[in-house]
C-alpha cells in the first residue's frame, strides 16, 4: 500500500514538475543510457532534485536514487515518506557529531546495489551569487572507493526565478538539465586538484548569462 | 448533422488531403536522398508536429466553447511561460507573475467563455497593468523597475490577451451568421499558418531582398508570394465565412500582415535575448510562442475589424 502510494506520488510530482517547468534534459556530453552513473550538480534550491528526476527517462528514473540530508528529509513523517519512499532518497547524515554511520559507506553500499545516484557535491544550497561553492570532499571519497562509476556533471538552469528563496507559490518558468561529458578520477590524482577538475568540466556547462 | 458541422467536416478533410501531400512528399524525398539531409528530417518532424495540432485543433472546435477556451487558454499558458523566462526580474517581481499565470490569465479566459465582452477587452490592458506594478512595488521595487514591469505587462498582453482573441471571435454575434462562430477561428488559423507556410518556401526559393537582415531570414519576395497565397486561401474558403469572397480575401491579407510583423517583432525580441527559439515543446517548430508568433498578433486584428464591420 505504502509502496503504491509512493510510487503514485512520485508520478505526480513528475507531472507537477513538467506543469512548472516544461523541464528538458540536454544530452551533451552523454547518451540517456542505463549504465551505472553518478550525476553530480549544482544546488541552488530545494527543486534542483526533483527536476534532475524528472528529466530522466523512466527506465533510468527507476534505477537512480538522489543523495540527501538525513537531517532535513527524516524531519517530519510526511517529508521522511516523501524522502524515503518516494525518491528512495540514500539518506546521509551532514553532522559529524551526530551521525553513527560513515555517509561514504551508505552511498558504496547503494552504488554496490547497482542505483545510479543523483548528489550534490556542494554539500548545501548554494544562496550566493557565485556560480558553484567548492565542493566538499564526498565526491573525491566516493570516487577513490569506486573507481569505474561515470561521474556526470549536470548543470540544472533556471531553477532560482521559478521559486526565489523564502516564497512558497512556484511561478512556471522554463528549465533545463544539461548533463556535460563524464569524468573518473585519474591514477594519482590529488583531492584538491580532482574536486578543482571535476568543478570546472560543471560550471562549463552554465549557459552564458543573459542580460 | 448541422449546417456547421458539415462545413467544418469539409474543411478538415481539405486541410487533412493537404498534410496527406506533405507527408507522402516528405517519405518521397527521403527515398530520393539515399543519405539523412536535415532539411527533409526538419520537414518531416514538421508536418508530423501539423497532424498533431490539426487533430487537436479539430477535436476543440467540434467539442465546443469550452474546449476551445481551455485549449488557448493552456496554449496562453505555455507561451507566457516561455516569454517570462525571457523577460528582465528580480524577487520582488515574484507575486507579479504569480498573479498573472494564476489569476490574470484563468480569468481572462473564463471572461471569454461567459462572453463578457466589455471586461475581457479591458482586463488586462486596464486592470492587469494597474495593478502588477503596485505589486512589483509593494515587493520593493529596485533596480531597472519601469524596464521590469513593462516586460512583465507586454508577456501578458502577447501571450494572453492576444491569443485570447482567437477563442473570443465565439463571443461575436454576426447577423445571418447564427452560431457558426467556430468556422471564423478555423478561417483564420488557416490563412494566417498556410501564408507563413508559402512565405517561408518562396523566401527560401527565391528570396533576395531580407527585411530585416540582422534578425530573420523572412524576405520581401517571400512576404509577397505568402501575402497572394493568404488572399487566394481567404477566397476559396470565403464560403465558411459571412464576408463575402470580396472581402475575405481583405480580412485574409490584414491577418497575414499582422501575422508576419508578429513574427518578425518577436524575431527582434528573440535576437535580442539571444536565443534561437522560444522553447523546445513542439518538435521540429520550436516553442509555443515560435509556433503562434504570427496568430498572436492576427486574432486582435481580425476579431476587431469583424466586430466593426460585421457586428
Amino acid at each position: 500500500m505504502k509502496a503504491l502510494v509512493a510510487k503514485i506520488g512520485g508520478h505526480l510530482l513528475v507531472l507537477f514538475a513538467r506543469f512548472i517547468t516544461a523541464a528538458r534534459a540536454e544530452w551533451r556530453g552523454i547518451e540517456p543510457v542505463r549504465r551505472q552513473r553518478i550525476y553530480y550538480a549544482n544546488h541552488s534550491s530545494n527543486a534542483d532534485m526533483p527536476l534532475i528526476w524528472t528529466v530522466l527517462p523512466p527506465a533510468l528514473r527507476r534505477e537512480t536514487r538522489p543523495v540527501a540530508a538525513a537531517d532535513y528529509w527524516l524531519k517530519s513523517p510526511l517529508r521522511a515518506f516523501a524522502g524515503r519512499d518516494m525518491l528512495r532518497a540514500v539518506l546521509i547524515d551532514r553532522r559529524a557529531e551526530h551521525r553513527t554511520e560513515d555517509p561514504i559507506a551508505r552511498i558504496v553500499e547503494a552504488l554496490d546495489e547497482g542505483s545510479s545516484l543523483i548528489l550534490f557535491p556542494e554539500g548545501g544550497r548554494n544562496m550566493t551569487q557565485e556560480p558553484l561553492l567548492p565542493f566538499k570532499a564526498g565526491l573525491f571519497n566516493i570516487a577513490t572507493a569506486r573507481r569505474d562509476v561515470d561521474l556526470v556533471p549536470t548543470w540544472v538552469e533556471g531553477i532560482n526565478e521559478i521559486m526565489p528563496k523564502g516564497e512558497i507559490i512556484p511561478v512556471p518558468l522554463s528549465c533545463t538539465v544539461i548533463f556535460g561529458t563524464p569524468l573518473h578520477l585519474q591514477e594519482g590524482e590529488e583531492l584538491k586538484v580532482f574536486l578543482d577538475r571535476a568543478s570546472q568540466a560543471l560550471s562549463e556547462l552554465q549557459p552564458a548569462a543573459r542580460t | 448533422m448541422t449546417e456547421t458541422s458539415t462545413q467544418l467536416v469539409l474543411l478538415f478533410a481539405a486541410v487533412v488531403g493537404l498534410l496527406f501531400l506533405a507527408t507522402v512528399a516528405g517519405e518521397l524525398l527521403r527515398l530520393v536522398k539515399s543519405e539523412d539531409s536535415p532539411v527533409v528530417d526538419t520537414f518531416v518532424t514538421r508536418v508530423h508536429s501539423w497532424w498533431a495540432m490539426v487533430a487537436i485543433l479539430a477535436l476543440a472546435l467540434i467539442s465546443g466553447r469550452v474546449a476551445i477556451v481551455v485549449l488557448f487558454a493552456f496554449c496562453s499558458f505555455a507561451a507566457l511561460r516561455e516569454f517570462l523566462t525571457l523577460t528582465k526580474k528580480t524577487r520582488a517581481d515574484h507575486w507579479a507573475m504569480v498573479v498573472s499565470f494564476y489569476v490574470i490569465l484563468p480569468v481572462q479566459y473564463v471572461l471569454i467563455w461567459w462572453g463578457q465582452e466589455g471586461f475581457f477587452t479591458s482586463f488586462i490592458p486596464v486592470y492587469a497593468f494597474l495593478l502588477l506594478p503596485i505589486l512589483s512595488m509593494l515587493r520593493g521595487a529596485g533596480a531597472s523597475f519601469l524596464h521590469r514591469i513593462s516586460e512583465t505587462q507586454w508577456a501578458l498582453m502577447i501571450c494572453v490577451f492576444c491569443a485570447s482573441h482567437v477563442p473570443a471571435l465565439l463571443v461575436l454575434e454576426i447577423d445571418g451568421f447564427g452560431d457558426k462562430n467556430v468556422l471564423l477561428i478555423a478561417f483564420l488559423v488557416l490563412v494566417v499558418q498556410l501564408g507563413d507556410l508559402m512565405e517561408y518556401f518562396a523566401g527560401r526559393r527565391f528570396g533576395r531582398v531580407r527585411v530585416a537582415p540582422t534578425i530573420s531570414s523572412k524576405t520581401w519576395e517571400g512576404i509577397g508570394c505568402g501575402l497572394l497565397f493568404a488572399v487566394a486561401v481567404g477566397w476559396s474558403f470565403a464560403w465558411i465565412t459571412p464576408f463575402g469572397v470580396a472581402w475575405a480575401g481583405v480580412l485574409a491579407g490584414v491577418s497575414f500582415l499582422m501575422g508576419v510583423g508578429g513574427a518578425l517583432v518577436l524575431a527582434a525580441i528573440k535576437h535580442d535575448r539571444g536565443v534561437r527559439n522560444w522553447g523546445h515543446l513542439i518538435p521540429g517548430q520550436g516553442g509555443f510562442v515560435d509556433q503562434l508568433d504570427s496568430v498572436f498578433f492576427a486574432a486582435p486584428a481580425f476579431f476587431y475589424i469583424v466586430r466593426y464591420f460585421w457586428v
